[in-house]
């Protein structure tokens, strides 16, 4: 974080850099038009275009969290007001026959979004930290809560849905079938990516940077922290109403689910396991925590457990997120050391991998027994048969643990030597070019 | 086994295609994790008994009957990414039950799902989402619902109700939601119609499950004054509801949806409301039913809970027939032979698919939870007490008309 | 009327106090270690489940003893292995850890007890009632509840502000290294204010579990009903989330003995309105919204008095 903050005014880059960095963006988009090809399948198809909504809930999240250092637990109500400003949108325009077209109709949520952070941002945002954090928690629970009162807009616990077939065409699309949607999603997750990269490389996007990593400093030099921190949480509701739109769309139907702390939450969980300090950050993360939501239920009863013993396995040893802990490694591949860390990585792969087996082993032989007594002890988790009711399997989870534990950390502690050795060797060839 | 069908689920999602079947694939979407696993996964194991029943007799047309569980944490927009994958994995037909708020996006989805792409067509079997609208205003070809609808359950309970002269003064507490809404302006409406001489001394809606004590409202019953209260409550909010009442002495009858949830009897034992407490469903496991008992039992001896879902056993046995009847398993085949088909039901006597909406009627059977006889061989929950008949109320007693207007596919 | 009154403010005040008993270990952790605990509703679940256990093998009385000292004990491990190292990632980190590990402790929790509500019984030395006022009961078990909420209350107080240990804690709070200086252990003190914040919420875990539904869903229900608790007390102040208890449990108990709506008060909307959204908020009753004036309450006091009622200093 603190590296990026101090990075100011780059010098205009050279030309292959600028290749590089166009680059990277065209192939953002081959890879989209793509996907679809080599994956076509309903519920794949499915999946990508959640992963472009959430991808742009989570970037938008982390312009908040991120960039301007605030950290909400309501940031939901804006995806979810979005969502239904949308769905109202797609039965207005079929039912009057208006000539709007249905690509346009996430602006729509957008500017919803944007209303109610302009709406509600300026209490929110005279404090950060605590104060906020808990403004929005409150803010959060009263307007899930009118959700269910107030029936005639929300649509009560049922919701409301739409047909989102019934707007006029365009390009003799009709925006039925889903690849049709997965291409819609993509569009729109480019398009905000694109603004929301822009915008952190703005004067304001630095001047966000500024209120979160020191608001004193920035009030010195004449700004008013609270005006900026009001002014990024008004974009944060823009991207986050379009991410709901499109949610909307996908679905065909809002409800009270769409405002709710579970969904607040997982944007939480999405931005920081990507890694808020970097922009590709929340990307990452979205598509992971997607994905997992999505396959963990079906791999394992207990996936509650898991997630959770995931996530503090990144907040403890990786608070940068996979972005954070790939990042770490840029001065050694730039240095040419990674090589000789590379094989210590292996050495603590093996022993790491081992424990983590052994847990799984035992935890789900110990769901076997506590939630299905009694049923065919051959049961088979993540692809692999075993049998539960044999001590051998009690004996094997036992050892893996305990005996992974120790090796595990033996070669972690040899694995952080190599690393430093690395990380001086790499130094020192940087400064002698 | 379980986990084994949701890994075969899951492999097709990301690129696999339908495969030509040897077995009837039944999608059950519920939830299987988080606040409502504890109700879910009874559902599940419900269905994988019946499953193994119609199995051990053949399965359905010499196929065999499998449940591919698919866990939708009772969110609504999780259930349509699951019923999608439950699609890709070749299920023709789904089932599911917890809340109406899952339930209308499901035949939303469903029935634009089918409209889409026709000669792919999916059923959905509604066991236990009673909200009305389901076969009124939004009702759909490809939606079959088994479980009386809560104004059906309140047009029986009321009939049962108008022949009790005890009851002068009534109290409504219901949670505040769309189905807590049905059910009080159904019983406002419909005891105006049959008893008049009932006042309804209250009426109160709460929020959904946040209330850690209640009472206040308990309070509030009392000074009304009134001798019966009806509620659609259920988990949380009936238990603590009960034991309120108990620690503040409050002497009124209860009528209510969902005593027989998970945790209803333990609760209703915990606050000694001996027979005071009735439910209405579609059957009880003391009705001293000969094949149903003999179906508790076994049910019983498997696992450690009893048969709360009467409903799913007609469904799933409905289902078989409809195929039998329709020589096929193609999903729009069996819906035909669905429509208006009657059928003996698990409690005994005949119920019907209504062809106008896909609501299916059958008996009801009002009941207390208290002290057993030796007429009530079953308790529930380890608790020692078990269900009474109060009274039955037959099928024609429970059709309500409908304002469906149903869109068939030519 | 009067009836009503006096019952009200009865049950205000029993449902205010057993907010405070559930909310205090909370404060003690989020006043003196700046943690916002998430998994606190997690602790007092695990209380509760605990309490059940170890009820059955040894009876009531026992179990309110060892079901705290147990999870006090986990709580310290908790904030030795975990939350120690995450520390130095900073607030959010810490929350975030607490996130997670309320995820696992439920899953845990359903694991071993299943997900069905377990039948946790009031003992019987306690179950009958107390006393009666107006044809209500009030049962001998609030009163207990009552009393322990102000024995915890009283007790804090005094071990905070009177007590050689309580004056190490307060001082280890805002100068560290002074006190570490000084030759006192600073990291173990924030152990043990940690595992005094968990054992709280499993003593409120082991009372209230027979109260109320002792089920492996209880802690996800219970909300952030507590955190309003806490914030609108005021940080750091003790007494504040005493006040803020009492506050809210009146509140919300006097709204909801309130039928009054808009329509009753200016009569029904003109018939044109009826399906638009104006009149849903035009027959919404105060009872029906009494649940979620605690966190109107949150907000207002957040805008205009960040530090809470009896903070001294600002969140």
């Amino acid at each position: 974080m603190t590296e990026l903050a101090s990075r100011v005014a780059p010098p205009y880059p050279p030309l292959s850099e600028r290749i590089k960095f166009y680059g990277l963006w065209a192939g953002a988009v081959l890879l989209l038009l793509v996907l679809p090809r080599l994956f076509s399948s309903g519920s794949a198809l499915t999946t990508f275009s959640l992963i472009g909504i959430s991808i742009i809930f989570s970037l938008s999240y982390n312009i908040l969290l991120g960039q301007t250092g605030l950290l909400s637990f309501g940031h939901a109500v804006y995806y979810g007001l979005g969502g239904f400003l949308a769905i109202h949108a797609i039965n207005m325009i079929g039912a009057n026959k208006l000539p709007i077209p249905l690509p346009f109709v996430p602006l729509i949520g957008g500017m919803t979004g944007l209303f109610f952070a302009v709406l509600l941002g300026w209490v929110s945002t005279q404090r950060s930290g605590t104060a906020f954090a808990m403004i929005s928690l409150g803010v959060a629970e009263l307007i899930a809560s009118s959700a269910l009162i107030l029936r005639t807009f929300f649509g009560g616990e049922a919701g409301i849905s739409a047909n989102r077939t019934k707007l006029i065409r365009l390009f003799d699309w009709n925006f039925g079938p889903q690849i049709q949607i997965y291409y819609l999603v993509a569009a729109w997750t480019l398009i905000a990516i694109v603004a929301m990269y822009a915008l952190t490389r703005t004067p304001f996007g630095r001047m966000c940077n500024a209120v979160r990593d020191n608001p004193e400093r920035v009030q010195f030099v004449g700004y008013d922290p609270h005006v900026i921190r009001y002014l990024a949480f008004c974009f944060a509701g823009f991207f986050a109403g379009i991410a709901g739109a499109l949610a909307a769309i996908n679905f065909e139907i809002a409800n009270a689910a769409y405002l709710g702390a579970a969904q607040s939450g997982t944007v939480l969980f999405s931005t920081y396991i990507g890694g808020v300090g970097y922009f590709i950050g929340p990307i990452v993360g979205a598509i992971f925590v997607t994905v997992l939501s999505l396959s963990l239920s079906d791999l394992t009863s207990v996936w509650q457990l898991y997630f959770g013993l995931f996530f503090i396995a990144v907040v403890t040893f990786a608070p940068g997120g996979i972005t954070g802990l790939l990042m770490m490694h840029r001065p050694l591949i730039k240095g040419g050391a990674l090589g000789t860390v590379l094989p210590y990585y292996l050495i603590s792969l093996v022993p790491t991998l081992a424990m983590i087996a052994g847990l799984v082993l035992g935890i789900e032989t110990l769901v076997h027994h506590t939630v299905n007594p009694g049923e065919d002890p051959n049961i088979r988790a993540f692809g692999i048969n075993f049998n539960v009711s044999s001590p051998l399997t009690w004996l094997a989870a036992l050892v893996l643990i305990v005996g992974g534990f120790f090796v595990a950390r033996k070669t972690w502690i040899r694995l952080a030597q190599a690393w430093d050795e690395a990380l001086t060797a790499a130094r020192e060839k940087g400064h002698s070019t | 086994m379980r986990r084994w069908m949701m890994v075969a689920a899951l492999l097709p999602m990301l690129g696999g295609t339908a495969f030509a079947q040897d077995t009837v694939k039944i999608g059950y979407i519920d939830p299987l994790s988080g606040g409502g696993a504890s109700v879910g996964e009874v559902g599940l194991k419900t269905f994988q008994f019946l499953a193994e029943e119609l199995n051990a007799k053949g399965g359905i047309l010499g196929k065999k009957v499998e449940i591919v569980p698919f866990d939708n944490k009772t969110n609504p927009q999780e259930s349509l990414i699951q019923a999608q994958k439950a699609i890709d994995a070749g299920v023709r037909y789904i089932t599911q039950g917890n809340g109406s708020s899952v339930a209308g996006a499901l035949t939303d989805f469903i029935t634009k799902y089918n409209d889409r792409n026709p000669g792919k067509e999916v059923l959905y079997f509604n066991y236990a989402a009673v909200d009305p609208v389901l076969t009124n205003a939004k009702c759909s070809f490809w939606h079959f619902r088994w479980d009386a609808n809560s104004d059906i359950k309140m047009e029986a309970l009321t009939n049962y109700m108008k022949s009790v002269p005890s009851i002068k003064k009534i109290y409504l507490i219901n949670q505040d939601y769309s189905f807590g809404e049905s059910v009080r302006s159904a019983a406002k409406t419909m005891l105006k119609a049959k008893r008049p001489d009932i006042q309804v001394v209250g009426d109160e809606l709460h929020p959904l499950l946040k209330i850690t004590d209640f009472a206040p409202y308990i309070a509030k019953i009392k000074a009304s004054d009134a001798d019966t209260v009806i509620t659609g409550n259920w988990g949380q909010d009936f238990a603590l509801l009960l034991k309120a009442a108990a620690d503040a002495g409050l002497k009124v009858n209860w009528y209510t949806y969902y005593a027989g949830g998970t945790g209803g009897p333990t609760a209703i034992k915990q606050a000694n409301l001996n027979h005071q407490v009735f439910q209405i469903a579609e059957g009880i496991p003391n009705l001293g039913h000969p094949p149903a008992d003999a179906f508790e039992k076994a049910l019983r001896a498997k696992y450690d809970f009893s048969l709360f879902y009467p409903r799913a056993v007609n469904e799933m046995r409905m289902f078989a027939a409809a195929a039998d009847k329709a020589k096929s398993l193609d999903p729009v085949k069996v819906a035909a032979a669905l429509e208006g088909m009657e059928f003996e039901v698990y409690s005994g006597g005949k119920g019907m698919m209504r062809k106008d909406d896909h609501q299916f009627f059958q008996p009801m059977y009002i009941a207390s939870f208290g002290e057993r006889t030796e007429k009530e061989p079953f308790d529930e929950e380890k608790t020692g007490w078990g269900w009474r008949l109060a009274a039955k109320i037959d099928t024609d007693q429970t059709v309500l008309p409908t304002t469906c207007k149903m869109e068939r596919p030519n | 009327m009067l009836e009503l009154v006096v019952i009200s403010t009865l049950n205000g005040i029993l449902f205010g106090m057993l907010l405070f008993l559930m909310a205090s270990g909370l404060t003690v952790i989020f006043s003196m270690l700046g943690v916002l605990n998430f998994a606190h509703a997690s602790f007092y679940m695990l209380g509760a489940f605990f309490g059940f256990q170890i009820s059955r093998w040894v009876g009531f009385w026992p179990a309110l003893f060892i079901a705290p000292l147990l999870a006090g004990a986990l709580g310290a491990a908790v904030e030795r292995f975990g939350l120690r190292r995450v520390h130095r990632n900073g607030h959010v980190a810490e929350l975030l850890f607490t996130f997670g590990l309320a995820f696992a402790i439920e899953e845990v929790v359903q694991m071993i007890w299943g997900k069905s509500p377990v039948d946790f019984r009031i003992p019987p030395s306690l179950d009958f009632p107390a006393f009666r006022i107006f044809s209500t009961n009030y049962p001998a078990y609030k009163m207990f509840m009552l009393l322990v909420s102000i024995a915890i209350f009283v007790g804090l107080l005094i071990v905070l502000k009177k007590s050689r240990v309580g004056l190490i804690v307060q001082a280890a709070l805002t100068h560290p290294h002074m006190v570490a200086h000084l030759g006192h252990n600073v990291e173990r003190v924030f152990m043990l204010v940690f595992g005094v914040g968990t054992a709280l919420a499993a003593v409120a875990g082991v009372i209230a579990g027979p109260a109320l539904v002792t089920q492996s869903n209880m802690a996800a229900l219970l909300g952030p009903i507590l955190f309003v608790v806490v914030v609108v007390g005021g940080l750091g102040s003790l007494p504040g989330a005493f006040v803020a208890s009492l506050l809210i449990g009146l509140v919300q108990t006097f709204a909801v003995s309130m039928n009054g709506s808009l329509a009753g008060a200016f009569g029904p909307l003109s018939p044109d309105y009826a399906q638009s959204w104006l009149s849903d908020i035009w027959g919404v009753t105060v009872a029906q919204i009494a649940p979620i004036m605690p966190y109107v309450l949150l907000v207002l006091i957040l805008i205009f008095r960040p530090m809470g009622l009896l903070g001294t200093r600002e969140t």
